[in-house]
C-alpha cells in the first residue's frame, strides 16, 4: 500500500521512521541498543506531545486515514478459522459490510464489520464502507445467527455512514437500520463493538448497540459527518473543522459523554504506524470486555445492554 | 415537483393565527386554490377540494384522534439541557428558549394516556413546530417512557411522527436515542403489545431509521416525505435530480415499506379497529348513519 502522509503527521512519521531504521541496525549490531532505546523514548515522547496538540478535525483526518487498518486487517490479526459468510438472502451481497464466523482466542464468535477498500477498484466495490440496506440486513442476519447459537458478537465500526442513494431508499435503508438496532437490543449474547475509524451516524449505530463499546484513540463517532453538519448549519460544507470542534466527536469526549466505555490507546503516530501492535491492543480490549460480561445469563446480557443505553441522554 | 418544501412551509402557528379571524384565506399547496383559513382549519388542514394534507398542530391532532381530545400527559416537565455547550452562532440554549416560547412546549414531543374510540392507548405525537421535530435527549427519553409505560400498563402504542431526524445540537447523544428508544420498543414487542407507527410529513433521518419502520402496522399520511436521507443529501451524493414522487408515501407503499396510506380524516377509526383486532377486543359498533367518524364540520374530498 502506498503510504500517505498528512501534512500534520510529517514530523511524527519522520521520527517513527528513524526509530524503525535504528531498530533494524540494532538487530545486526547490539551496540546500537542503548542509543535505540534512548531515541525510541524520545520519539515516543515527542510524538505524544505533537499528537496531543491535534485538533478534532485532524483527528477526523486520522480516523479516515487511507493507511489505517480496516476490519479485515483486524480479522486477519485477531482471529483463527475465519470464514466469511455472504449475502442478505434477500437481494445481494453488500461488500461494504463483512461478516463471518471465527475463533477469538479459542472461542467461537460472530464477526460483523464495515469494510473500506484500499485500491480505487476495491473502494468502489466496497462503496467506501457505506452500506446499502443489504449490508445492514446481512448484519441483522448475523445477529440472529449469533443469538440462536448463543455466540458473542464482535463488531468493527468504520463507516462514513449508511449509503444515501436512490436504490437504498427504494429498498428500505431506514427499516434495515431500525431492524439492526432491534436485533442487537434483544440478542441474549455478549456484544462488543469497537470503533476502529469513522463512526458515522445511523450506519455506525447499526453495528453499535453493544454491551461494551470501545473506541480507538483516533476513532470518531458522530450523528452526522462534520461536513454535513457544516453544510446544514452554515450552508458551507468546507467548514468541517469548525463543526468537528463543536460536535465533540473524538475519543476523550465520547468517553466523557459515556457513549463509549473504553478508549484504546494507539501506537505512536496512530494505528497505521504499527498495525500489528494496534491489533494486539484491540484484541486485549475485546478480551477484557468479554471477560467483564462473563457469567451473565442470557437475560442479564440483554438487560445490561438495555441499562447501558437507557442511561444515555441529558435533560432536566 | 418544484423543490422540496420541508423548510419552506409555513409554521403551524402561522396557520393557526391566520385561521382565527374570518375572511383570512390560504392557498392550498396541492391544487393552488384559495380557501378560507377557517374552512381549512375545520377540515383539519386537509384541502376540501383536492385532499392535500397540510401540517396540523399537535393540539388539533388530539382533537382529531383522541376521545374528547383528551391526553393525560406524561413527563411534560422534561426539558433539554445543553450537554455539548453547542453554538453555531446562536447557542443551543438560546435556540431552546426561542422554540419553547413559540411552540409552547418544553420539547418536540408530547406523550401520555388517551382513548381512541373507547380503547385505552399510550399516545405520542411529535411537535414539528419545535425545531423541526428533531430527536434529542428529551424526545428520546419520552419515547422510551412511552414504550416502557405502555408495556407496564399493557396499552397499545400510537405514535405520530413528524421529524427531520436527530437533533444536531445534541450531537452523538441524539444518535444514542435511536438505540435507547428501539430497545424500549423491543420490550413492548416482547410483551405482545401493538405499536402503530404513523408517519406524517416529514419522517426522515434518525426517526425513520429507528422505530418508525418497526411498527406492527406502519401507516403513512398521503404525500408525506419519508426516508432515511434527505433529498438534498441524496442529490449531492449521486449528482442527479431525483424523480418526481421520490420518498413520498405512495413511493414507499409501492416499494413495500408502509402498510397503508390513510387519510388523516379516517385515521381515528382505522387505528381503533386495528388496535381492537390485534388486542382481541370486540368490534366497535358500526358508525350509525349521519354519525361521522370525524367531526361533522369535516368534508372528505372525493
Ligand atoms: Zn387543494
Amino acid at each position: 500500500m502506498a503510504a500517505t502522509v498528512l501534512p500534520f503527521e510529517k514530523p511524527v512519521v519522520e521520527l517513527v521512521t528513524r526509530v524503525r531504521e535504528l531498530r533494524v541496525l540494532a538487530e545486526t549490531d547490539p551496540h546500537f541498543e542503548p542509543e535505540l532505546k534512548r531515541l525510541e523514548d524520545r520519539a515516543a515522547k515527542l510524538a505524544r506531545e505533537l499528537f496531543a496538540e491535534l485538533t478534532p478535525w485532524q483527528k477526523v483526518q486520522l480516523s479516515r486515514h487511507p493507511n489505517r487498518p480496516y476490519t479485515l486487517d483486524y480479522v486477519e490479526a485477531l482471529f483463527e478459522e475465519w470464514q466469511e459468510l455472504h449475502g442478505d438472502r434477500r437481494f445481494a451481497d453488500d461488500a461494504a459490510i463483512v461478516c463471518g464466523m471465527a475463533r477469538f482466542r479459542g472461542r467461537s464468535v460472530v464477526v460483523v464489520g464495515h469494510q473500506k477498500g484500499r485500491t480505487t477498484k476495491e473502494k468502489a466495490a466496497r462503496n467506501f464502507g457505506q452500506a446499502n440496506p443489504e449490508g445492514n440486513r446481512k448484519a441483522n442476519r448475523m445477529y440472529e445467527l449469533a443469538d440462536k447459537f448463543r455466540l458473542p458478537i464482535l463488531t468493527f465500526i468504520d463507516t462514513p455512514g449508511a449509503y444515501p442513494g436512490i436504490g437504498a431508499e427504494e429498498r428500505g435503508q431506514s427499516e434495515a437500520i431500525g431492524a439492526c438496532l432491534a436485533a442487537m437490543a434483544r440478542a441474549q449474547v455478549p456484544i462488543v463493538a469497537t470503533i476502529i475509524g469513522e463512526g458515522g451516524s445511523g450506519g455506525a449505530l447499526a453495528l453499535g448497540v453493544a454491551n461494551r463499546v470501545n473506541v480507538l484513540e483516533y476513532g470518531t463517532y458522530s450523528v452526522i459527518s462534520p461536513e454535513g453538519c457544516a453544510s446544514i448549519l452554515w450552508k458551507d460544507g468546507s467548514k468541517g473543522d469548525e463543526a468537528a470542534l463543536r460536535m465533540r466527536m473524538t475519543s476523550p469526549d465520547l468517553l466523557a459523554l459515556k457513549v463509549v466505555d473504553n478508549v484504546i490507546e494507539e501506537p505512536v503516530g496512530g494505528a497505521h504506524q504499527d498495525p500489528a501492535e494496534a491489533a494486539r491492543l484491540v484484541g486485549d480490549a475485546i478480551a477484557a470486555a468479554l471477560a467483564d460480561l462473563e457469567g451473565l445469563s442470557p437475560e442479564a446480557l440483554a438487560d445490561d445492554r438495555y441499562r447501558r443505553f437507557r442511561s444515555l441522554g441529558a435533560f432536566s | 415537483m418544484s423543490g422540496w418544501p420541508i423548510r419552506k412551509q409555513a409554521g403551524l402557528d402561522a396557520h393557526e393565527k391566520k385561521s382565527i379571524g374570518k375572511g383570512v384565506f390560504r392557498k392550498c399547496n396541492g391544487c393552488g386554490e384559495t380557501i378560507s383559513a377557517e374552512r381549512m382549519a375545520d377540515n383539519f388542514e386537509v384541502c376540501p377540494l383536492c385532499g392535500r394534507h397540510h401540517k396540523l398542530a399537535s393540539a388539533r391532532w388530539r382533537d382529531l384522534l383522541l376521545d374528547d381530545g383528551h391526553l393525560e400527559e406524561w413527563s411534560a416537565e422534561l426539558s433539554p439541557t445543553d450537554p455539548l455547550e453547542f453554538t453555531d452562532g446562536r447557542t443551543y440554549t438560546e435556540r431552546i428558549a426561542t422554540a419553547q416560547k413559540s411552540a409552547k412546549s418544553k420539547d418536540a414531543i408530547e406523550i401520555g394516556r388517551a382513548a381512541l374510540e373507547g380503547t385505552p392507548i399510550a399516545y405520542g405525537a411529535f411537535l414539528f413546530a419545535f425545531m423541526g421535530g428533531s430527536m434529542g435527549s428529551v424526545v428520546g427519553e419520552k419515547i422510551t417512557r412511552l414504550f416502557e409505560k405502555a408495556t407496564e400498563e399493557r396499552l397499545p402504542v400510537v405514535l405520530l411522527q413528524a421529524s427531520g431526524g436527530a437533533r444536531m445540537q445534541e450531537g452523538i447523544l441524539s444518535l444514542m436515542q435511536m438505540a435507547k428508544t428501539v430497545s424500549a420498543l423491543e420490550r413492548l414487542r416482547a410483551a405482545r403489545l401493538p405499536f402503530f407507527s404513523v408517519m406524517l410529513d416529514p419522517t426522515t433521518g434518525g426517526v425513520a431509521a429507528s422505530f418508525a419502520f418497526l411498527g406492527d402496522v406502519n401507516i403513512a399520511e398521503p404525500d408525506a416525505l419519508i426516508g432515511f436521507a434527505g433529498p438534498r443529501v441524496i442529490e449531492t451524493t449521486i449528482r442527479q435530480k431525483l424523480p418526481p414522487g421520490f420518498q413520498r408515501s405512495e413511493f414507499l407503499l409501492a416499494h413495500g415499506m408502509v402498510d397503508r396510506i390513510v387519510s388523516r380524516l379516517s385515521m381515528r377509526r382505522e387505528i381503533a379497529q386495528l388496535a381492537r383486532q390485534l388486542s382481541g377486543l370486540p368490534a366497535l359498533p358500526a358508525p350509525a348513519a349521519g354519525d361521522a367518524v370525524v367531526p361533522p364540520s369535516v368534508s372528505v374530498p372525493p
